[in-house]
């Protein structure tokens, strides 16, 4: 135990909680983007959304070994979890690494392998703000003038309608993909999961994650602002 | 060519220094980098004035004394290379060319270019070493050593200290020398009785020594003059979790 809390206050420690944490929160991004391209379906033919009935399954996954919305919450405890963990953590290294260094160049050239890695912590905060956002969007409906509770695909399709809401979620989107790239590699180099064979494929991993996610979330969007998709 | 030199000048560890600006009219392409600063010196003490202090020592690129970061790159514009193998031809006439000391807390500036690195013999005091049989000399090859661990253990153990990688790391992390220490011991027979005290003890000096901590951006690798690669690092993050989940409580026993 003395040696776990040893670990936790080491900067190596911390960064393996940014990890795994990390792992949780893309694990979560790539299920989320699978369920959006429920909207593709369109209607069922019991005359549901797919779309809304997915929506009713989440709240039902596991009834009735486990009650209504049971697995939801849980999944939501978890996720809560992990964001705060990775603000958190992000917060403490950045401090300890801002104070590592007190005064920079004068002439600054970069070595650093990607742009995205230079711009976690600014694609950090962005995507925080972005949670807030989409959460009274979408989940709560504060920040949806036409919301309704449990219509999923005409909630999704009218706020789409809107190039505004479509710019904002693309911006969103694009910090995404920068985040995701430099953080997937990071997971396999912050955890030691790196062999001489299999070294080369992390890279290219990195980018196909990245590029699915972004091209699944934005796909349904798109369609819906060009019109192909309507209620 | 003809040169126009910015220099860090900071008299004291506590002056808060400047750069100066130096003319150098007739500058040969063969002269590496540090025979450049020696000729500033020189006209700099005629005039009476104090010369650039700059560490260096062998001047062929295998001790780590000579380094500065020259127009934003650590130990300048050419890879795989000191500054004092680094030669002008690598200039063009006319340019302006600046040059600053290593910049992280954890290496304070002595004197113009020259920084205290002692955080880096610390951090191997703390788990550098192995244990031996002193005496007579064992007999060549009585420990067999698979080919691939000795070429990457070597590659590790080329790394010449000079701090470099903490200079280009935008966090001012020591994460890729102390990978390189705990490797080049770890990946060898004779280094496995300190392997995982090693790592836990380096870890916990580069913490205290005030470098920040490694964010994966590679910058370090890109700017060693010996190219030790990032997947050390990776090697130590491994080794310290099983430190870590390995530790068995003081006194335990198996039997």
């Amino acid at each position: 135990m003395q040696r776990v809390v040893t670990l936790y206050r080491s900067t190596v420690g911390k960064k393996v909680l940014m990890a795994l944490s990390g792992i949780v929160l893309f694990g979560f991004v790539l299920v989320h983007m699978i369920g959006n391209l429920k909207i593709l379906q369109g209607m069922n033919d019991e005359g549901v959304y797919a779309m809304d009935a997915y929506g009713e399954f989440l709240r039902d996954v596991g009834y009735p070994l486990v009650p209504h919305e049971g697995v939801l919450w849980i999944t939501r405890l978890i996720l809560l979890a992990a964001v705060l963990t990775h603000i958190v953590m992000a917060v403490q290294l950045s401090r300890r690494s801002g104070a590592a260094r007190s005064r920079s160049y004068e002439k600054k050239e970069s070595l650093s392998f990607s742009y995205a890695s230079r711009t976690m912590r600014f694609g950090g905060v962005i995507l925080a703000l972005f949670i807030v956002y989409h959460i009274l969007h979408f989940t709560t409906g504060q920040a949806h003038p036409q919301f309704e509770h449990g219509a999923v695909f005409r909630n999704y399709v009218l706020a789409f309608q809107n190039p505004l809401v479509f710019v904002v979620y693309l911006a969103a989107q694009i910090a995404l993909c920068f985040h995701l790239y430099h953080g997937v590699w990071s997971v396999f180099q912050t955890l030691g999961a790196n062999h001489p064979k299999y070294n080369h494929l992390r890279r290219p991993f990195a980018v196909g994650y990245a590029l699915v996610v972004f091209v699944g979330f934005m796909t349904p969007p798109v369609l819906v602002l060009t019109g192909v998709i309507g209620l | 060519m003809r040169l126009t030199l910015h220099v860090w000048r900071q008299a004291t560890p506590r002056d808060a220094g400047r750069f100066e600006t130096f003319d150098a009219p007739d500058v040969s392409e063969h002269m590496s980098f540090l025979e450049l600063l020696d000729v500033i010196n020189e006209r700099i003490t005629e005039n009476g004035g104090e010369p650039i202090a700059f560490e260096h020592d062998c001047r062929e690129g295998i001790c780590g004394s000579c380094g500065m970061v020259i127009n934003g790159r650590p130990h300048g514009p050419q890879d795989l290379t000191t500054a004092c193998q680094l030669h002008m031809r690598q200039f063009r006439d006319g340019q302006e060319v600046w040059i600053e000391p290593w910049r992280a807390e954890a290496f304070p500036v002595i004197k113009d270019l020259v920084v205290d690195r002692s955080a880096f013999d610390r951090i191997i005091q703390s788990g550098g070493y192995i244990s031996v049989r002193t005496g007579s000399a064992p007999d060549g090859n009585a420990v067999p050593v698979p080919k691939v661990f000795a070429d990457e253990a070597f590659d590790a153990a080329t790394c010449i200290g000079c701090g470099a990688c903490v200079a280009a790391c935008p966090n001012a992390s020591a994460m890729l020398f102390t990978s390189a220490k705990v490797a080049h011991l770890g990946l060898l027979p004779q280094g496995q009785t300190e392997r995982w005290d090693r790592v836990l003890g380096m870890v916990e000096t580069h913490d205290e020594e005030g470098f920040g901590n490694c964010t994966n951006h590679g910058a370090c690798e890109n700017a060693c003059p010996k190219g030790i690669s990032v997947d050390y690092i990776a090697r130590l993050n491994r080794d310290l979790v099983k430190a870590t989940l390995r530790a068995r409580p003081v006194g335990a026993k198996d039997a």
